[in-house]
């Protein structure tokens, strides 16, 4: 008991962060998995959906400016993908790959200049932000919440993945993306869909995550961003289930690794996991079979 | 057409930066700080210091000429790579004393450019000893960690009776591991223990920190960090329900500590420079400053609570100008010889500098606890080694 | 003009160019911006053109420069700092446990060892991988050398996560243009030897490469030593330049502002990221800096200007680099007086065509 007491709060910690982790690995399986990129700017949108909900929080209730916060964050997201990625659509991997760093690098800066570099703190939201106690361990609210409405949200996903015509462009899109074009599938809109659905599940996420740890800075999305890309590697890049249980167990691992007192290593083992995930298995633990990896 | 279009756009930038108009009685004064980064709050609040020094004050008399004093501000951006960067634009911009800068990494970094240039720095609250250490050129108005480690271990052990501390220092930040070290050492010698764990730039998950200090059975929290990690910190160990205090060092006298700490469950104490009241005058004089303008406002966090390092700032800024009058010229060199034997009185206290490094003499701290219901900070004691 | 007057031409310039920084360097105040932009450009010359040679030339996406760099660094600091100095550089670790220095020079060649034999363990499992992989393996493996090179354990080597000085730095600018000129012009031989046709040819396609012969992974391996070994060099040069280091300074941002001034000198052209790299410098350091300062013209506010708004216009316009001039600068091409020469002949006829329409 005593063993369980002491160690529940890392636990919970890493569910928590794991959930978080998986919100933003499922933008970056999904876009991956349809346009074979990088989006290395999906944590800085994480980021910037986070100072949205700062700034018009001080003009406007919560009430408002979450759901402002989310319509602003996919319009963000589908802005990104029209000016940077559309018009690289035939150009090399790698133009596409340093399309996506200059546009980080980009949004970065920006939020550099918008804050002025100064810490932003972020609003406390009702209910999620108060504090609970599980068992001898006391935390916030959104501890729980999180799990939950992660799996909630990637349920309707599957749903909608599975089960919806656009789901079904999505799928085939995924799977041949010439192939799909020639049987008239738009493939621009099922992109653009895409991006949708990665900006709307990261703009969440950083809400749970910025309710959790209530301080924004323009780097703060920058790592949690690796991490989720590890995840989503981790689990299989293009699959969604293993994108979120991926992210569970990069989470919980992260942090048991800091309850060991190795807090220098804590994020260098996600890369190292991420290495041994390329080297012994790179199809992740759900991946379909790929050619065009090693 | 576009290239040449290109070519004449990078014509004009080379020409426009090589303009540079001086005036011919003027002094420049280099403000070295952070206005970005890690310690871009508390930057920031230094620098606003200086400034309403400057606007008390705004020329200064060399040997019988009154010379207007311009102040010379950059951004290091709270970084060790960035700062020699900064430091020589300030240099070529031909100041002939800097003050700053606050957050020892970027004043031990930039200190071999203004050596090379000649140029004497006056450090406001960078407190690791290897500012100063081993060269000529660098002073300092503040005390020492040696001695603030030293101080804060003293009052855990006397206050806390603590017998176990755990100290969270950040990867890679000088003060935070130099302040860190000392407070062990101290720590130690009082017969206490001590657990030491680190984070990584970056971390925002201080639940397993906070975990395992509970775990170990610490009696207090020692974390000597920046303002940023500072309210994350003090978050989490409010919602973890962590019992033990919270110790830190001068970095979390700022208001952004007092607005994270408003209304939770936490007891915050801080060693510092200043404790407003200390001076009603300058505390009136900078308040009304502060409040005229908006962007002062926002770069002091948006109230009017006086932070030490807003009056070290201020204070700073006086030494150099009494360096100035003593050297009776701009020049960087006399400034830096003037330097050695000047003396101020200023709102924290009497400074003057010791002949081996030019650090401060100071022998006291004040110690002050975070007020959770009003939101400011309460005096609790001040405190010397003995 | 033949190729052996084309080369006399070049080395002309080249040291047309060090008698133009020798004598800026005699007239400019020492501590002018120029001279830093000078010094910082030419170590990121280095780094950026070790970058091309990679990923520009051998086609491999590796993101790990920053990394290597770090080795470098830590390498060269870590052997130079002077017996007497390190008991206050590693005042945390009691002196140290390196108790003897070398010379400048052998640690700036040990600094390139000793990355280009961690490049060598680390290319074995890696260089498996295939583009966005390769990338994102090299990435990692930047992140977890960060994080060794910070751990207490090994404080009484790498003075932990604190900072390393006082080892012997440079101030002059011929001295990192010089070794910087000797280390882009070894890579420049090796690029034209009959081993970088072979890099070439692997970039292009690597199956026919294969199929012509080409050792594949002797080769990726190669490409990835000696461009880790130059980086590593580059390191130890922008350790000297900012007098004291530490881990956290070489963060993958580090790594993508390398990538960008490859991409806008252009993938595969050696003169064009080292062109880049003076222009990526220049601006960001110096020319630029006037967006930073708030403006008045009479009492009009120039609206925008404060501090940070010089980064976004720079981010802008690399941007618009990224997207619209994807080739960079030079594109695949090299500097030369020809190229020049045409240049200028083809701006003219552009002009004359234009007015012939009017």
């Amino acid at each position: 008991m005593d063993f369980i007491n002491k160690n529940l709060p890392y636990l919970l910690a890493g569910i928590s962060v794991g959930g978080q982790y998986a919100l933003i690995a499922i933008g970056y399986t999904m876009v991956y998995g349809i346009l074979r990129l990088i989006n290395f700017a999906h944590g800085d949108i994480f980021t910037v959906a986070a100072l949205v909900l700062v700034y018009s929080s001080t003009i406007m209730p919560l009430y408002l400016s979450i759901p402002l916060t989310l319509i602003a964050t996919v319009i963000l997201g589908l802005l990104v993908e029209r000016v940077a990625y559309k018009p690289l659509r035939n150009a090399p991997r790698m133009s596409v790959m340093i399309s996506a760093i200059g546009v980080s690098y980009l949004l970065q800066n920006l939020a550099l200049y918008i804050t002025g570099g100064l810490a932003q703190t972020y609003p406390s939201i009702p209910f999620i932000s108060n504090s609970i106690k599980i068992g001898p361990a006391t935390t916030k609210m959104v501890t729980v919440v999180t799990p939950i409405l992660t799996i909630i949200l990637v349920f309707v996903l599957m749903q909608l993945i599975n089960h919806t015509k656009i789901g079904m462009a999505m799928r085939a899109v995924a799977n041949d993306f010439e192939t799909s074009r020639l049987m008239g599938i738009k493939v621009d809109n099922v992109i653009s869909m895409t991006f949708v659905i990665g900006s709307f599940l990261a703009a969440v996420g950083s809400l749970l995550y910025f309710t959790n740890y209530a301080s924004v800075v323009p780097t703060s999305g920058a790592m949690p961003g690796l991490k989720a890309f590890v995840a989503a590697v981790f689990g299989g890049i293009g699959s969604i289930p293993g994108a979120v249980i991926g992210a569970f167990i990069i989470g919980i691992c992260e942090n048991i690794i800091k309850g060991l007192g190795w807090t220098t290593f804590s994020d260098a083992f996600t890369f190292a996991l991420l290495i041994v995930v390329l080297i012994v298995k790179p199809t992740g633990l759900f991946g379909e079979k790929a050619t065009d990896k090693v | 057409m576009k290239k040449l279009a290109a070519l004449a756009i990078c014509a004009t930038m080379c020409f426009a930066s090589v303009m540079s108009v001086s005036a011919a009685d003027t002094v420049k004064i280099g403000v070295f700080e952070p206005a970005s980064g890690d310690n871009g709050a508390g930057g920031k609040q230094e620098t606003l210091g200086i400034q309403y020094a400057n606007s008390v004050a705004p020329t200064v008399e060399i040997d019988g000429t009154e010379y207007d004093v311009e102040l010379v501000v950059v951004d290091n951006e709270s970084s060790a790579e960035k700062a020699p960067t900064a430091a020589s634009q300030l240099v070529s911009s031909g100041v002939s004393v800097v003050l700053g800068t606050y957050g020892s990494g970027a004043a031990i970094a930039a200190s071999d450019t203004f050596g090379q240039a000649g140029v004497p720095a006056i450090g406001v609250t960078c407190t690791n000893p290897q500012v100063t250490e081993g060269n000529t050129h660098y002073f300092r108005i503040c005390f020492l960690d040696p001695f603030q480690g030293t101080v804060l271990a003293n009052f855990a052990a006397d206050n806390f009776e603590a017998k176990k501390a755990y100290v969270l220092t950040k990867l890679g930040d000088d003060y935070s591991a130099g302040l860190g070290f000392y407070f062990s050492e101290a720590f130690k010698a009082l017969g206490g223990e001590v657990v030491e764990d680190t984070f990584p730039e970056g971390n925002a998950d201080f639940t397993s920190y906070i975990t395992t200090a509970v775990n170990e059975g610490a009696d207090v929290i020692f974390a000597p960090t920046s303002t940023e990690a500072a309210q994350l910190i003090i978050d989490t160990a409010a919602s973890q329900g962590a019992e033990m205090p919270l110790l830190a060092g001068d970095t979390w006298d700022s208001n952004v500590i007092l607005s994270a700490a408003k209304g939770k469950d936490v007891e915050i104490y801080v060693t510092t420079f200043y404790q407003e009241g200390g001076n009603q005058e300058f505390d009136d004089g900078i308040k009304e400053w502060i409040n005229g303008d908006k962007t002062n406002l926002a770069n002091n966090g948006g109230n009017d609570t006086i932070a030490a390092v807003t009056a070290m700032g201020y204070d700073a800024y006086f030494t150099a100008l009494e360096a100035l009058k003593n050297a009776g010229s701009t020049d960087p060199a006399a400034v830096n010889e003037a330097l050695w034997t000047t003396t101020y009185t200023g709102v924290t206290g009497a400074i003057a500098f010791d002949d081996v490094n030019g650090d401060a003499l100071r022998d006291t701290a004040y110690v002050k606890v975070a007020n959770t219901e009003t939101g400011a900070w309460d005096f609790v004691a001040e405190q010397g080694v003995n | 003009m033949s190729k052996k007057k084309n080369t006399i031409i070049s080395a002309l310039l080249l040291l047309a160019l060090l008698a133009v920084i020798m004598v800026l360097e005699r007239t400019l105040p020492p501590t002018h911006i120029a001279l830093t932009v000078l010094k910082k450009g030419c170590i990121y010359s280095l780094v950026a053109v070790s970058m091309n040679l990679l990923n520009g030339f051998t086609g491999l996406f590796s993101l790990g420069q920053a990394g290597f760099m770090l080795i470098g660094a830590y390498t060269y600091a870590v052997l130079t700092i002077p017996v007497a100095d390190r008991a206050s550089v590693y005042q945390y670790f009691h002196g140290g446990v390196i108790q003897f220095s070398v010379p400048f020079f052998v640690g700036l060649l040990a600094a390139g060892v000793v990355s280009a034999i961690f490049a060598w363990l680390i290319g074995l499992p890696v260089l498996r991988l295939k583009s966005d992989y390769l990338a994102i393996a090299t990435l990692g493996f930047a992140e977890i050398i960060r994080a060794f090179f910070q751990w207490d354990v090994l404080g009484p080597i790498t003075n932990g996560s604190n900072m390393l000085r006082k080892y012997p730095s440079f101030t002059s600018v011929s001295f990192p243009f010089i070794v910087c000129g000797l280390c882009i012009a070894v890579m420049v031989l090796v690029i034209n030897s009959s081993y970088g046709r072979a890099f070439k040819a692997i970039r292009d396609d690597e199956i026919a490469a294969e199929a012509m012969g080409i050792n594949l992974a002797k080769h990726k391996q190669m490409a990835f030593c000696i461009s880790s070994f130059f980086a590593g060099v580059g390191g130890g040069l922008l350790a000297m330049y900012q007098s004291s280091i530490q881990s956290m300074t070489f963060k993958s941002s580090m790594t993508y502002e390398i990538l960008l001034i490859v991409v806008i000198g252009g993938l595969g052209s050696v003169t064009g990221s080292c062109i880049a790299s003076f222009l990526f410098i220049a601006c960001s350091e110096w020319w630029l800096r006037f967006l930073d300062v708030e403006t008045y013209i009479g009492d009009f506010k120039v609206p925008f200007l404060r501090a940070g708004f010089r980064k976004v216009v720079f981010s802008v316009i690399i941007m618009a680099i990224v997207l619209f001039a994807r080739k960079g600068i030079m594109g695949d091409r090299e500097f030369s007086v020809e190229g020049v020469c045409r240049f200028f002949k083809n701006l003219g006829k552009g002009k004359k065509k234009k007015e012939a329409k009017e």
